[in-house]
């Protein structure tokens, strides 16, 4: 690791020029699908819809289609074949597990089929931002626009089916359309995180700045705004500092958002108990007097 | 007659009739020949062992779930998802809600939750949230985060949700599961001047009777695979109660006149 004088200048090639307008698309989309994969505690389903895009990645080296394509098909497909399975909790944990298990082999299969090199398997699995293309930034703004205009309009259903599914039914809420709109908006955001900071650091881009910002207020809208600046800060400070050093950025953006992270949970660390409520679950006093029918 | 759609009017329609409904669930009959008429302004409770059909009878007026065979009516219509005229509380409502969501905005939620598209809540929602909240007491943890609330007070803001359309008929499955004492009082006193100041129909299931008698004007008890409904003084007999629980039962009135029941 050496710093480099010249940092400013890397920083205005073309390369870093297509790495901040990329990472910035990719962070504001992450940024905001956080809050609703956190509300709908669907942060195991991210982190395994970017292991299922690795067998697309790799798939479509093997037979010589765009890596984007290869992530978007099988991000997609993953993620409804997640939600067949069961509306219980452990039952869709153990569903995903096994289908992100199952991906990773498959992925690791057509890797060596494709016997693509040892960098671009790289590229899939740790991200490279600097590898991004024009044709890949127009791509990119285009699913940006598809997933903020998308969640613009369902927000307020979603966070409703979210929080509170079974009121938002009896509402007249479609619950299960919008779990199904919002998985396939999620496969979209990791199809595009993948590319920038890979499939094993995803969830730092992906859940990360949402949980830094839910820990420091609880204002639907601040969240969101907080959320996609920690994200944007990430990638922007991790570009910065990757020019600086020449290492590859996805360390340094994951790190920034683990420093963020880190630093709000410390400040926020005496907040979030009602004086008097135990840590875990709510009040189960058992009633003195009063004698139960049965 | 002041000729508003509340109240015990003569237009206005029960709050639920069913006529000759059983109802099915995965093959299996949970209740039938269900025949009865909840009247408008009513406070119900509505009893039976675990597993009677409890629930099963609010999803029905919900229309989340179709009657096997009869006919069923809420508010004089047809049950049908998204009636905006009733306001729901589940079972275990609380038990989910996470940290990301303040009491305010799940209130907000029972308002605008089902509306797509960008739009900031006006002035008159607001307000409306606010009226809510403060009418079930829950306006000083309004900002709180539902995660940080006791469960007498999580209970309160839920209520608060099932209110604030102002709704016609109100469905409460378990309100006062979990509560100690004091707060189950608290919520049944609520659920008194609720009625009182607008004469909706309140409908609650319980597994004790007692934190609820206070307030009670009849009952839906689910007896021998079938629902039936009385005003409360019918019900709280120790015949009934005792056959309905399938335990001895004793109903002791005391000299204030207040109705208590006692197992054994």
């Amino acid at each position: 690791m050496r710093f480099q004088e010249n940092w400013l200048q890397i920083l205005q090639t073309t390369f870093m020029q297509h790495a901040l307008v990329g990472g910035s698309l990719v962070a504001v989309t992450a940024g905001l699908m956080g809050y609703f994969v956190i509300t709908r505690q669907n942060a195991f389903a991210a982190h395994a819809l970017a292991h299922i895009g690795f067998p697309g990645a790799t798939g479509a080296i093997l037979v010589g289609a765009p890596v984007t394509l290869g992530l978007a098909v099988f991000c997609v497909g993953g993620g409804l074949l997640i939600g067949l399975f069961g509306k219980r909790v452990a039952e869709r944990e153990i569903a995903t597990g096994t289908i992100l298990a199952f991906a990773t082999g498959l992925g690791v299969l057509f890797a060596s089929l494709a016997t693509a090199n040892a960098s671009t398997t790289t590229n899939v699995l740790f991200g490279n931002l600097l590898a991004i293309s024009q044709d890949q930034l127009w791509l990119f703004g285009g699913f940006t626009v598809l997933v903020v205009v998308a969640l613009a309009v369902i927000a307020r259903p979603l966070v409703f089916a979210s929080v509170d599914p079974a009121v938002a039914e009896a509402r007249g809420v479609p619950v299960r359309a919008l779990g199904v709109a919002f998985v396939v908006l999620l496969a979209l955001t990791v199809t595009m995180a993948v590319q920038v900071v890979g499939t094993l650091l995803l969830f730092a881009l992906v859940v990360t700045p949402a949980a830094a910002a839910l820990r420091l207020t609880a204002r639907p809208g601040m969240v969101a705004a907080l959320s996609v600046a920690f994200a944007l800060a990430s990638v922007w400070v991790g570009l910065v500092l990757s020019a600086m050093v020449d290492l590859p950025p996805s360390f340094f953006v994951v790190s920034v958002a683990v420093l963020v992270w880190g630093v709000v949970l410390v400040l926020t660390r005496d907040r979030g108990r009602a004086p008097g409520t135990p840590a875990r679950g709510g009040h189960t006093a058992v009633p003195a007097v009063a004698e139960r029918v049965r | 007659m002041t000729g508003t759609a509340h109240g015990s009017t003569p237009e206005t329609p029960p709050a639920l009739v069913l006529d000759g409904v059983s109802v099915v669930r995965g093959g299996r009959t949970v209740w039938d020949e269900g025949t009865l008429t909840v009247p408008a302004g009513a406070v119900v409770g509505v009893i039976g062992p675990n597993g009677a059909g409890k629930t099963t009878l609010f999803q029905l007026a919900l229309g989340l779930l179709p009657v096997a065979a009869g006919r069923i009516e809420v508010l004089g219509a047809p049950p049908r998802r998204g009636d905006r005229r009733i306001g729901y509380v589940p079972q275990n409502y609380t038990a989910a809600l996470g940290e990301a969501v303040r009491a305010r905005d799940l209130v907000g939620l029972g308002l605008t939750g089902h509306r797509f598209g960008v739009r900031r809540s006006t002035l008159d929602e607001r307000a409306r949230v606010d009226d809510a909240l403060r009418r079930v007491g829950a306006a000083a943890y309004a900002e709180r985060r539902m995660s940080e609330l006791s469960g007498g007070q999580q209970q309160r803001v839920a209520i608060a949700q099932a209110i604030v359309d102002d709704a016609d008929l109100l469905l409460l499955d378990e309100p006062l599961a979990n509560l100690d004492l004091r707060n189950s009082q608290e919520i049944v006193t609520l659920l008194g001047e609720l009625r009182r100041e607008r004469a909706v129909t309140i409908m609650v299931v319980a597994h004790d009777l007692n934190p609820l008698l206070p307030v009670l004007t009849d009952a839906v008890y689910l007896l021998d695979g079938h629902p039936h409904h009385d005003v409360i003084g019918e019900v709280v007999t120790e015949e009934l109660l005792t056959h309905l629980y399938g335990t001895r039962v004793r109903v002791v009135r005391t000299a204030q006149g207040d109705l208590f029941t006692r197992s054994g």
